[in-house]
């Protein structure tokens, strides 16, 4: 139950905080990615100021064993730069540009602009449902 | 630059990152919201009710910004309907591929100082941009 309402104090703040930014608009998002045209360079002050305060919080953090409510603390572990890596961003980017949304914003956005959002969510969904089977199959096809 | 918002854009950034170091420091993940939202479709043996609590708060904080009287954007999407759906697609197959999105990669893993997040950030940004500029300036004059 702590662990639950942890985490939804969490998510409560941060999308307070996307809307705060105005990140859940798109047209915002566009307009950043828009360096040739109106710029709009908000969306690099929402990062600065998230990575400043991640930065000094996770330096605090990394000297404990583990969180309040749970046993260990999961930094993540990979390191390798690979054609996955990098061509999972390129495909990101694509659809970021294409829409102005990225899953943080455009899930923040279903209570105050269900009609917006709800299709693009529900695209997002299937666009991970589907990597994550076909990588499995792959997996699978591999190994026999 | 006329639309350039620099307090709210710097106080939104900063709640966001209290937000990433509360989830840390309370059940010891990294908020990105592409991995949270992949851990609940596919449940594995670490699925945790937090992961579902998280995404509840995440679409409750803004409502209840509103009902408090704050300043909620409009959300502005201009792209057809099979635009919309193509990039919510790529948006998901993306994230899943490169494990993170702007929250995970962006944010958290800029902060951790990876290498990893830092190339995903540098194209994702760079390939936003091109997208942009070709559909604007391109294909839009």
């Amino acid at each position: 139950m702590k662990k639950f309402l942890a985490g939804f104090a969490a998510g409560f703040i941060f999308g307070i905080g996307l809307t705060v930014a105005q990140m859940t608009n798109p047209a915002k998002v566009l307009a950043f990615l828009d360096l040739f045209g109106a710029w709009d360079p908000s969306l690099a002050l929402v990062m600065g100021g998230a990575v400043m305060v991640t930065f000094y919080g996770f330096r605090l953090l990394r000297a404990r064993a583990a969180p309040i409510y749970d046993t260990a603390m999961r930094w993540p572990s990979l390191t390798v730069i690979d054609a996955r890596l990098i061509g999972g961003a390129a495909l990101f980017g694509l659809g970021w540009g294409l829409i102005g949304l990225c899953p943080g914003p455009a899930i923040a956005s279903l209570g105050i602009a269900p009609q917006r959002t709800a299709l693009f969510v529900l695209a997002m969904l299937a666009g991970m449902s589907l990597t994550r089977w076909l990588r499995q199959r792959r997996a699978e096809a591999a190994a026999v | 630059m006329e639309n350039f918002t620099p307090g709210s854009a710097l106080t939104g950034g900063v709640l966001i990152g209290l937000s990433t170091v509360l989830l840390m420091g309370l059940v010891g993940r990294i908020a990105g919201i592409s991995g949270i939202v992949n851990g609940l479709l596919w449940p594995a043996a670490d699925w945790a009710g937090w992961r579902l609590a998280f995404l509840i708060g995440l679409i409750a904080g803004p409502v209840a910004w509103r009902t408090a009287g704050g300043f909620v954007p409009p959300v502005e999407i201009t792209a057809q309907l099979p635009v919309l759906l193509a990039g919510g697609l790529l948006v998901g197959a993306g994230t899943v591929l490169g494990s993170g999105c702007t929250s995970g990669h962006g944010v958290c893993g800029l902060a951790r100082l990876s290498p990893r997040s830092l190339v995903s950030t540098l194209i994702f940004m760079a390939v936003g941009i091109v997208t942009v500029f070709v559909i604007r300036h391109v294909i839009g004059d």
